[in-house]
């Protein structure tokens, strides 16, 4: 495999004549704090990292190959599985990619419905960034503060659509399933709870002078670099662009909620862990709003023909994940079944400044950068 | 002194009964065994998120003495939760070649089993099986916590069984 | 005029003769505009008489409107037939009915006036075309497929444009400008043939879509990153699509500046698929043209390091291709 990167520097130390070699380490792809099957080949000479080379593919299951030969419906779950903590947005990027294709309008009741989903996704979904980001800086507590409040979050969806994790809660034309009686208010107790939360969460760790020390200054880079390498989400607020999807192209009925963006001007990790935490609390913000005025009545399904065949042609669309900017492309032929879709998938792309991030780093510093960028492995492979 | 077994006061019966018990070595063994199941963090996919879920604080996992341990030396048991691919393949077989002996595998959720929503896919590998035998196989995409919980105790079950009865398990 | 007044059960008597000076009213429109016309794409009768809108003055408009709303009842059928290529555009032709009915309520009071004004405008000599009578009989036929594609033109519009996806006639999308400058930008710097194809994807939020010849690719990509006007710094996504007979790459790009996006497609053979690599340009692109290679074969000289990158090193094949065997069955 790869020999080509694997040739490690050897010097002779001049004045000592010792024979010094990099080491050449490898970190995963079966690893504790590698958010999944993710391997990083890394020469260091002694603590300090001096190129890394990030091999992914251990979790390629093919999924856009799959979807060739399979219609809209089918391919929704697929869709779950792909950045499997945040599912509502993956699946709502696809339906959003055929409504817009075909033109179809969503019933009002279903857009509140997959706005509060995907609201509700991304605070679970930043729960547990902040729950492995601190397990992997080596603190236990907070990881089990996150997975007790996102469980609660977790019984929503049950209760919505059946399942905890992998939702299949949306169709094209809207979503499948109503709220459950009783539903909304159980949401927005929840909303009003994990304000409260958020309160014991700072006093736990952000002040934490540890902490603090860990991340402050690493992995930080600069604003044309962001553009450059295409980096989206809070990777490119975090050098001060002020661009979120939801606010500057706005989909579903995003548009009618106030919110702010929160963007930071550091670049480095420090930042990022405070914006993602602003951004919970603007989520829960978004959510107040949606469930005061979610309507009381309303189709969750729109007028949507029995096989979906979207108009033969090509359509590009992008929504705001919990990682950053996530893409559907469909090519179709007018058949059911795409010609191809391919999914652009924000860990992945966020991922290529890895390397340059890590060069001159420490391990320990690397552990605390990959896990500010956040990225779930099954959205790098697809 | 005299020890007379065979006329042992009440008193002292009833506390021989409540302290003392008679078993075999091997039934020992299993239930040690089986209590503290320490498996390797061996997370691939979704039900890896599961995993985590199952060892949070709701469906606590400290309570049946099952740690997480990330070193394949110190573990003896290979949770697969996950698609297993092909390129990860010749890793998970190194991997469960530098396990330990006695060894267990469960392979979680339905990709492990038998390749799951990917088994039409090329690069995934059709169930965990094909590479490393399975002792219980827990189906679910993904399965609960709690399947996977049931799925641990299964295993316990398993294990002691084996350890009192000598008799390899194949299917229960 | 006042006579239509004092008969207010003939409705239809006054409504017919609004009707005809709305008619005679189009079809001077329409001749007028036939003679305006531009080279736009769609050289129907029908996008003419949609470009004179801001054209009319508010009267004339009105009228118009209200002759298609009247039309528009007497239309209702054909658009309902029409609608089934799906059922949001019943529902359109629904609201057209709806909205049709409505306005015919207003229509005998407004009428009124506009008559007036029609026969004062015929009165003072005609501006072409001559008095009423005469347009009547000779553009008949003309004014009633103009009025009747104007009637949709405007009932479109009038319904808020919720589709437009028959052959009805399209009012220019909003970001046809912004098409028609990058249009005019690259044939200005490299001359008309670079640009195989530019259209509107409509089914795409209607994103402007460039179809850019292969071998210059690169110079148009850095002329598309560099140029203060274009000044497309963010790359949103890279990937390959296989149709049979060729493979083709497609490019988003967004630009930060004027906050607008454009997508690029090159296409390249099957046999010796390459692409110009854009790595140097959008550091971005350097993971999606290594997939894009990996699961498609395509080759992007220019890369500095392409290889596999979701599947094992040693693998065989290509496999998002169409024609893609699988290399190791047994598995």
């Amino acid at each position: 495999m790869n020999q080509n990167i694997l040739t490690t520097h050897v010097e002779t130390s001049s004045d000592t004549g010792i024979r010094t070699e990099e080491m050449l380490l490898n970190v995963g792809p079966q690893h504790p704090s590698t958010h999944g099957v993710f391997r990083l080949v890394v020469k260091i000479d002694g603590e300090t990292i001096k190129e890394a080379i990030p091999v992914m593919g251990y979790l390629h299951r093919g999924t856009e190959k799959l979807a060739e030969n399979l219609t809209y419906t089918q391919i929704i779950p697929y869709t779950d599985r792909m950045d499997y903590v945040s599912g509502m947005t993956n699946n709502y990027v696809l339906c959003h990619a055929v409504e817009t294709m075909m033109g179809l309008e969503i019933p009002e009741r279903a857009q509140f419905l997959r706005l509060i989903a995907m609201e509700l996704n991304r605070v679970a979904s930043h729960l547990v960034w902040w729950g492995t980001f601190l397990l992997d800086l080596g603190a236990m507590g907070p990881f089990l503060y996150a997975f007790r409040d996102r469980e609660k979050i977790l019984d929503l969806f049950n209760e919505l659509c059946g399942a905890r994790m992998t939702f299949n809660y949306m169709r094209i034309g809207g979503v499948k399933w109503d709220a459950p009686p009783g539903w909304i208010e159980k949401t927005k107790e929840f909303v009003q709870y994990m304000k409260k939360e958020l309160d014991s969460y700072h006093q736990l760790v952000t002040g934490n002078e540890i902490f603090l020390s860990r991340i402050e200054g690493i992995g930080k880079f600069d604003e044309k670099t962001a553009l450059d390498y295409s980096l989206s989400g809070v990777m490119l607020r975090s050098t001060g662009v002020n661009w979120d999807l939801r606010k500057n192209e706005p989909y579903c009925i995003y548009d009618r909620f106030e919110f702010d963006v929160p963007t930071g001007t550091g670049g480095d990790c420090t930042t990022r862990y405070h914006l993602r935490m602003a951004e919970v609390v603007q989520s829960l913000r978004i959510l107040e709003q949606a469930l005061e005025q979610f309507p009381s009545e309303g189709e969750v399904l729109g007028k949507v023909p029995r096989v979906i065949r979207p108009p033969a042609g090509e359509a590009y669309v992008r929504i705001e994940s919990p990682r950053g900017e996530i893409g559907c492309y469909i090519s179709s032929t007018g058949k059911d079944k795409p010609w191809r879709l391919k999914f652009r998938r924000p860990s992945f792309t966020n991922l290529q400044i890895l390397p340059k991030l890590l060069e001159g780093q420490s391990i320990s510093n690397m552990i605390a950068i990959l896990g500010s960028i956040d990225i779930v492995l099954g959205e790098v492979d697809c | 002194m005299e020890l007379d077994l065979t006329s042992i006061a009440p008193e002292l019966q009833e506390e021989l009964d409540r302290n003392v018990m008679f078993t075999t070595l091997e039934t020992v063994k299993g239930w040690v065994r089986s209590n503290s199941l320490w498996p390797l963090t061996f997370g691939l996919a979704c039900c890896a998120i599961e995993m985590m879920g199952a060892g949070g604080a709701r469906y606590d996992l400290d309570r049946f003495g099952v740690i997480f341990r990330a070193s394949p030396r110190q573990s003896d048991v290979m949770i697969v939760a996950g698609t297993v691919t092909k390129k990860m393949a010749p890793l998970l077989r190194r991997l469960y070649d530098q396990m330990p002996e006695p060894k267990w595998v469960i392979a979680m959720g339905s990709c492990a089993t038998a390749g799951g929503p990917y088994v039409k896919s090329y690069s995934v590998v059709k169930g965990v099986d094909q590479i490393v035998p399975v002792d219980v196989y827990i189906p679910g995409c993904p399965p609960n916590p709690a399947a996977l919980i049931y799925g641990i105790n299964k295993l316990q079950e398993k294990i002691r069984y084996e350890a009192k009865t000598g008799k390899q398990v194949t299917s229960r | 005029m006042t006579e239509e007044n004092r008969k207010p059960t003939p409705e239809e008597k006054a409504k017919a003769a609004a009707e005809a000076m709305a008619k005679a009213r189009a079809a001077k429109e329409a001749k007028e505009a036939a003679a305006q016309a531009e080279a736009s794409t769609p050289a129907t009768e029908s996008a003419p008489a949609s470009k004179p809108v801001s054209e009319m003055t508010p009267e004339e408009k009105a009228a118009a409107k209200k002759a298609a709303a009247a039309e528009a009842l007497a239309k209702a059928k054909a658009a309902k037939e029409a609608a089934e290529q799906g059922e949001e555009a019943g529902s359109d032709a629904d609201a057209k009915a709806k909205a049709a009915a409505a306005a015919k309520a207003k229509a005998a009071a407004a009428a009124a006036a506009k008559a007036k004004a029609a026969r004062e405008a015929a009165g003072q000599g005609g501006d072409e075309g001559g008095d009423d009578a005469k347009a009547k009989a000779a553009a008949a036929a003309k004014a009633k497929a103009a009025a009747a594609a104007a009637a949709k033109a405007k009932a479109a519009q009038a319904s808020g444009e919720a589709g437009g996806e028959e052959e009805t006639p399209k009012a220019p999308s909003k970001n046809q400008p912004y098409l028609d400058k990058y249009v005019a930008r690259l044939t200005e710097a490299f001359g008309a043939d670079v640009l195989e194809a530019s259209y509107i994807n409509e089914l795409s939020k209607e994103v402007p879509t460039l179809v850019i010849q292969n071998e210059r690719w690169h110079d148009v990509a850095t002329f598309l990153k560099n140029d203060e006007q274009l000044a497309f710094d963010y790359l949103s996504d890279l990937h390959g699509v296989d149709y049979e007979d060729r493979l083709e790459v497609y490019y988003h790009f967004y630009s930060y500046k004027n906050q607008q996006s454009v997508a690029v497609k090159v296409k390249t053979g099957r046999e010796q698929a390459s692409v110009a690599s854009v790595m140097d340009l959008w550091q971005g692109a350097n993971w999606n043209e290594r997939e894009t290679f990996d699961l498609l074969g395509i080759h992007f000289p220019g890369h500095s390091d392409l290889r596999r990158i979701l599947l094992p090193d040693d693998w065989v094949g290509y496999p998002l291709r169409k024609d893609y065997v699988q290399y190791d069955e047994e598995v």
